[in-house]
């Protein structure tokens, strides 16, 4: 078990919900950006004078920006529907924690500065000033958001704290109070092309090892190509997947599917990042700036379709966002969903039955899988609603004999969030990640109990990311976290392959390679 | 009693003023800004039937609420749907001549208003007992439900305890569509009633009632999920474009 200088939450046979703790979690923030971050993304460096009114003047802004602002902070009757469906306030018992709790912190300055009643009774509608406790209360509670939509799901008036807590950090970037994780990766992107930092000739070294692993493994010439102009797809994918266990798994998986289906891909140093921190701070001109790039290496590259790999938030801007931020794609091949997600590129070929499996080399695992937030809540595969829900299922029960789903109310729409979501993927936060993986820690082992369930499969960088750190808190393995397309990539029959059983572990070596990689780039920073 | 009815009288104009008048501007507001980027909470229909049909749900039935909170849910919809029953019985004292399903629905109106006391006081006993939700109530979210309360409990007690010239207080709405003020009957219970449902009406546009209006503009509810079909651009956001 990882040691932990604070309290593992402890699980519990049926879900609770625990009573509230004040203040349990005021101790907790991540590290300030500092200036040179800040400046990179076009924010100041550090707090402004008279940031007050600069605040306000920003929130006055937003909400004339963004309805979904505006209607949040007038519509929430305090009803309570959302105050246990949080898992970080299930996992810390922090009522500041709560949806709404989290909400009233941005909601009572709003009330104070831009409604009658918190104008003229501020003590009647709980409205207050924004001073430097309330935005220190800002600072930490809205980066242990996630920004992962669950409460919006049970709210009766579709209240999303995610928008509320973008808003909220879009509101301190602008008066120079910004969290070094989100605006050094973003920064990274910028001037490198990803957020892990790795330049162009590390990626191409990579993809020729991992070309040398699966034809030692299979006796097949998969080809795992970058910057290849005149390609038909263009392959976005988290950084993570050149290097962090198990992510990387999932990209040899990628490559073999297009192996199979024949067509010709490539990957973009210029794009290699699939994941747009822009979203966590809420900032319309970073994730624009990033969405962009993708826009531009495919025009360079001349190629005719998009295909996003495994990540939960940049499937949710690819989907939901890239068209509107970087379109219109009329230069795509317009047969096909634009952009598309690899689930629903390699559901497509089982269809048309030109996947071949051999089932039981998964056979040494017991599977379920975890709806990432922001594949459930905030996007879409395939053409009908609840498409992102039923197509990755339908891939994992076609390349392993044994699956089971974790309880219902756990999953799908329902899903419990990772815990590591938003830009909480830092060290600093350690805490609030660990215990506000409890309530999805406890749906899995209620599986693993009950069904022996060995892995739990997703199609998210961060979710593997943080799994991979936290189960071990929970007394569990890192490993028991895999890739949807490393399950595919197992059972995957390659045309040619010279025989069914596979060679010895192949993944020895490349964790060797991985060994030689900083331990902190692989986890904290992935995405 | 003249000047009572005086005050009434211009108490009535006023409200009306208000809410009418408040609830049109939140309305522009509202409807003003940009939704710049497609968030349906997912998953969400693909057509605007379907959102239709969604938002129809969520008004009628609170599907939300129903998978957030069984009783809140039960309370909460007791209570709208007593509020509705009673407002549509209530019609007959503003509209001469009273059509027939206004007429018929009389009788279900009263228990309208005891499903209304039931569920605001279901409501009410959250606050005080789930210490989630006490944490969050503010002073604000107590008095209205005083206040809604009051109301259904004074209009209680003059169907049952106290009766109340009901044609004279009709006289007296009447009169005012005319600009002409009747004289109102003077029982206290009746003032009392009539003052609160004022008080609400004033208070309904600048206040957490807002979310009546506030359900229709929800982009998280009433967004088709299309975006990779279509392009969904704010005006602000087109002129980033252009630079
Ligand atoms: S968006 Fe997710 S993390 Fe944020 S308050 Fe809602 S449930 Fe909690
Ligand atoms: S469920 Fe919605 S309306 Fe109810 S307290 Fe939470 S945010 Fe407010």
């Amino acid at each position: 078990m990882a040691k932990a200088n604070f309290q593992v939450p402890e699980l519990k046979e049926y879900a609770e919900i625990p009573e509230i703790e004040p203040g349990i979690m005021a101790h907790s923030k991540p590290f300030k950006s500092k200036p040179e971050f800040q400046e990179a993304l076009g924010f100041p460096g550090e707090l402004v004078e008279d940031w007050q009114k600069k605040a306000i003047d920003k929130m006055g802004d937003l909400l004339g920006r963004y309805r979904s602002l505006r209607v949040y902070l007038d519509s929430c009757v305090k009803c309570g529907a959302c105050t246990d469906k949080c898992h970080y306030y299930l996992g810390t018992h922090d009522p500041k924690n709560m949806p709404v709790g989290r909400q009233d912190l941005l909601r009572k300055v709003y009330r104070r500065h831009f409604t009658l009643a918190g104008r003229f009774f501020p003590n009647l509608v709980g409205a207050t000033d924004l001073t430097e406790e309330v935005l220190g209360d800002w600072y930490n509670y809205f980066h242990q958001c996630s920004q992962c939509r669950r409460c919006s799901v049970f709210c009766p008036y579709g209240i999303d704290t995610a928008e509320i807590s973008m808003a909220a950090r879009e509101i301190m970037d602008h008066i120079g109070v910004g969290q070094k994780y989100c605006n050094e990766i973003i920064g990274k992107v910028y001037k490198i092309g990803n957020n892990l930092g790795l330049p162009g000739p590390a990626l191409i070294d990579t993809l020729e090892g991992l070309e040398e692993d699966v034809f030692d493994e299979t006796g097949v010439e998969v080809k795992y190509p970058i910057d290849q102009e005149g390609a038909e797809i263009l392959l976005v994918t988290p950084s993570a997947d050149f290097f962090a266990e198990p992510h990387v798994d999932g990209l040899i998986g990628y490559g073999k599917v297009f192996h199979e289906a024949g067509v010709s891909w490539t990957m973009s140093t210029y794009a290699s990042e699939a994941a747009n921190f822009g979203m966590f701070i809420g900032s319309y001109d970073n994730m624009r700036r990033v969405a962009l790039r993708i826009r531009e290496a495919a025009i360079k590259l001349g190629v005719k379709r998009i295909v996003f790999g495994e990540c939960g938030h940049a499937w949710r801007v690819a989907y939901s966002f890239l068209n509107t931020l970087a379109g219109p794609w009329d230069f795509l091949d317009q047969r096909y969903p634009i952009p598309q997600h690899i689930c629903e590129f390699t559901h497509d070929l089982i269809q048309q039955g030109k996947l071949k499996f051999d089932k039981s080399r998964n056979d040494d695992k017991v599977l379920t899988y975890h709806d990432s937030c922001n594949v459930a809540r905030a996007s879409r595969m395939g053409d009908k609603p609840g498409g992102q829900f039923d197509i990755p299922r339908a891939i994992i029960r076609e390349v392993c004999n044994h699956y089971y789903d974790m309880d219902e109310e756990t999953i799908r729409d329902r899903t419990f969030c990772c815990g590591g979501g938003g830009g909480l993927l830092t060290d600093d936060l350690m805490e609030v990640r660990v215990k506000g993986a409890q309530p999805r820690i406890e749906a899995l082992n209620h599986v693993i109990q009950e069904k022996g369930v060995t892995h739990m499969a997703a199609i998210c960088a961060i979710c593997k990311s943080q799994f991979t750190k936290v189960l071990p808190y929970y007394g569990m393995d890192m490993d028991q976290i895999v890739s949807v397309h490393q399950l595919v990539s197992n059972a995957l029959i390659l045309t040619g392959q010279e025989s069914d059983e596979p060679d010895d572990e192949p993944a020895d070596k490349r964790e060797d390679k991985l060994a030689s990689e900083p331990a902190s780039q692989s986890t904290s920073a992935a995405a | 009693m003249s000047f009572i009815s005086d005050i009434y009288a211009y108490l009535f104009y006023f409200a009306t003023l208000v809410l009418l008048g408040g609830l049109t501007l939140k309305i522009l507001q509202y409807a003003r800004t940009p939704a710049p980027l497609k968030i349906p909470t997912t998953p969400a229909p693909t057509t605007s039937v379907g959102v239709a049909l969604r938002m129809t749900r969520e008004v009628v039935l609170f599907e939300s609420l129903f998978r957030g909170n069984k009783w809140t849910w039960i309370f909460s919809w007791m209570f709208h749907f007593g509020l509705l029953l009673v407002t549509l019985r209530h019609l007959r004292y503003f509209i001469d001549p009273v059509p027939v399903p206004i007429q018929m629905i009389q009788p279900f109106g009263i228990y309208g208003g005891m499903a209304m006391i039931v569920g605001l006081a279901g409501l009410w006993a959250r606050r005080f007992f789930v210490d989630r939700v006490r944490y969050i109530s503010s002073r604000s979210d107590h008095l209205i439900l005083a206040l809604l309360v009051a109301i259904g409990l004074t209009g209680l007690i003059m169907r049952f305890v106290v009766h109340t010239d009901i044609i004279r207080v009709k006289e007296f709405f009447a009169g005012l569509y005319r600009f002409e003020v009747v004289i109102l009957p003077a029982d206290p219970v009746l003032l009392l009633h009539l003052l609160l449902v004022a008080l609400l009406m004033i208070i309904f546009p600048y206040s957490k009632l807002l979310h009546a209006p506030g359900l229709f503009f929800s982009p998280s509810r009433n967004q088709v999920d299309n975006p990779r079909e279509r392009r969904h651009i704010a005006p602000w956001a087109k002129r980033l474009e252009q630079e």
